[in-house]
């Protein structure tokens, strides 16, 4: 069947997930000594020898991983160098910590630095419950057509361009949008949305709300058929109402998914939806809108100061590495679930 | 950190209630209640979309006036026609189709291959190679150093620019190598004993048998392709490269030539125009969302056993 018969004797026993090259079943015994010599056995030009195919289907993804991932990672160092125009991505001269000086310096940072807590802290506390509490919703019904119909309907908005949600934000908020026209019909006046800062923090935190919740139950959804339901079964016997039930019971269940989305959510929690911002804000909104990543994105690729812009976010991404080790280790000791 | 094992476990499921036990009345009245507010939350899910149907159909005079909300009033087609015949519009939509179809083609040769690579649990280094995929889920370089390298490297102006830098999705490639270490290495070992190579193995056993993990991750990318317009704004200044969110974008920034084309005297830009361009926008994804959101779902699940 296959012209290379020769190269192939030597490579059966490596195949699939069986053990490594004539290792012995001992491998999974009590004796520590086989595997040892074994390991000490297997040097690279063997396993080069023995997989070099499997080891061709790495090479493209590799480099690819290198000029795409970590090359932008140690371009950061533009941060400590300053940037002539068309010179290297690098930079060409140390300059130390003169950006960081720059930035910490200056007032507007602080400002956009501000409105990134507020809208992070905002869309922590009042998107990420709403999730668990949608699940516990759909998790009481007792008809699959009216739960399966529910989740299609409430996914929906998680595959929608940020794009089309930000059309759909301007048309909903407009003047003579379905907004104004119900403030209107309680005999208000309607208001300018999108040109007062006073709303732009209610208009993000409600668009999340409309495009996370939904999409965001799908694992605690999935947390909750793994809780035995003979756990219900003795609560129930033993007198507890439904309330009890899922207060004493459902709720533990998912407790570990809960706080790893939670550590997940604070890791992300200084980098606010940008794209979003950038499609909603304008400069009449900018004293709340405005947040380090758009900041960032003005200075840096509108204004081309590099440097000082990739100071700021090597500044921002410092912040969001601190904030979720802190979270890690917090929840480690307190409930006992963490991410690794 | 979901499940156990490795099954995906469904979703939709209802709890059995056993039928001798009674609901009290609170409960009962409880459950009402809970479908009522859940038909409201898909009610609000769905209006938007509903909204904009119905603006698309409108004439703008009615849209002005504020009265359009669920059904269109002064029913006209004209600035659907009006658009159709945009070159610029339809030349997006092309750019659309090429970035999602390029960029989708080329993140999966490399996520599959990478991916049944790193699933062969025996293969020396593989450990360094996870850690070097892990990394990039955490850290990523920013947009200043990315953008640099991206000019540096002369992609500005061309596809590469769009459709390279985001070939290989980290959280993809974790759910595609879990799901190659649960396939059954009988059958890798049968086809290696019967002489096939790796890569017979890999393109005559395991691909043919991982349609379904494949066919996730294509919509995964694709999707995610789709709905990009930030790179394009980034690195796209030449309008014909443009993906169709971009000129939706530039056309809701009001920073468009569209609307100050010729031919606009007859169409006011407004709401109008973006409601048709939105829908034209949103069709494709709608139509064949409700034949595909199942994977979704599962490949959401899959990730997060072994994430």
């Amino acid at each position: 069947m296959a012209p290379e018969t020769g190269t192939v004797e030597a490579a059966p026993p490596a195949r699939g997930e069986g053990p490594p090259a004539g290792a012995p079943v001992a491998v999974r015994g009590g004796d520590t000594r086989p595997p040892q010599q074994l390991r000490n056995k297997d040097t690279w030009a063997r396993a080069l020898r023995r997989d070099w195919r499997l080891y061709t289907f790495l090479i493209l993804p590799i480099i690819y991983l290198l000029i795409f991932r970590y090359t932008p990672m140690a371009g950061n160092v533009v941060a400590f160098r300053r940037f002539r125009p068309g010179g290297s991505m690098f930079g060409d001269e140390w300059v130390g910590l003169y950006y960081f000086q720059a930035f910490i310096q200056d007032p507007k940072f602080w400002e956009v630095f501000f409105n990134t807590v507020i809208l992070g802290a905002l869309t922590l506390i009042v998107v990420f419950p709403l999730p668990i509490a949608l699940a516990l919703m759909l998790n009481e019904l007792r008809s699959r057509r009216f739960k399966k119909i529910t989740q299609t309907i409430t996914y929906l908005p998680h595959f929608m361009s940020m794009v089309i949600v930000a059309g759909f934000v301007f048309e909903l908020t407009a003047i003579n949008g379905t907004v104004n026209q119900i403030i209107s019909g309680f005999g208000g006046d309607p208001i300018s949305f999108m040109q007062e800062a006073a709303w732009f923090r209610q208009i993000y935190v409600s668009s999340e709300i409309w495009q996370t919740v939904g999409f965001g139950t799908i694992l605690y959804l999935a947390a909750l058929t793994t809780i035995d339901d003979q756990l219900y079964e003795a609560a129930r016997i033993d007198g507890a109402n439904r309330w009890q039930q899922t207060w004493h019971i459902t709720l533990p269940g998912i407790r570990p998914t809960i706080v790893v989305l939670l550590i997940l959510n604070i890791g992300t929690f200084m980098a606010v939806g940008f794209e979003k911002v950038l499609l909603l804000y304008n400069p009449l909104t900018y004293p709340t809108a405005d947040v380090i990543a758009t900041y960032l994105y003005r200075v840096g690729i509108n204004s081309g100061s590099f440097s000082y812009a990739a100071a700021i976010g090597l500044f921002e991404a410092l912040i969001g590495l601190t904030l979720v080790l802190s979270a890690n280790v917090i929840a480690k000791r307190t409930v006992g679930a963490s991410l690794w | 950190m979901v499940t156990a094992d490795n099954t995906v476990p469904d979703i939709a499921r209802v709890r059995e209630v056993p039928r001798t036990v009674k609901d009290t009345a609170s409960y009962t009245v409880f459950r009402v209640v809970n479908a009522c507010v859940l038909v409201i939350i898909c009610a609000v899910t769905l209006y938007p979309f509903i909204n904009l149907a119905a603006k698309a159909f409108s004439s703008q005079g009615y849209i002005m006036a504020g009265q359009v909300n669920l059904w269109p009033r002064g029913f006209n087609l004209t600035t659907l026609e009006w658009l159709a015949q945009q070159e610029r519009f339809w030349t997006g939509y092309g750019n659309t189709i090429i970035q999602t179809v390029g960029g989708t083609t080329i993140a999966m040769v490399l996520t599959t291959t990478m991916a049944y690579a790193l699933a062969k649990k025996h293969l020396k280094g593989r450990g360094i190679v996870i850690a070097m995929v892990v990394v990039t889920m955490f850290f990523n370089g920013g947009l200043i150093p990315n953008y640099l390298l991206i000019t540096n490297l002369g992609f500005k102006n061309t596809i590469w620019a769009i459709i390279v830098p985001n070939a290989i999705s980290a959280f993809n490639l974790l759910v595609m190598k879990a799901f190659f270490e649960n396939f059954p290495s009988e059958l890798e070992e049968a086809a290696a004993i019967d002489g096939m190579t790796t890569y017979g193995i890999f393109f005559r056993i395991v691909l043919p048998l991982s349609k379904a993990v494949i066919a996730t991750m294509i919509l995964f990318y694709a999707v995610f392709f789709w709905n990009s317009w930030f790179p394009a704004m980034l690195y796209l200044s030449d309008a014909e490269l443009q993906p169709v969110t971009l000129y939706l974008r530039n056309l809701l920034a009001g920073a468009s030539g569209a609307g100050r084309e010729a031919g606009m005297e007859e169409v006011q830009i407004g709401s109008n125009l973006k409601a048709v361009t939105m829908l034209l926008t949103v069709i494709p994804i709608i139509a064949v969302y409700p034949f595909v959101q199942k994977y979704f779902v599962t490949g959401v699940m899959l990730g997060s056993v072994k994430g």
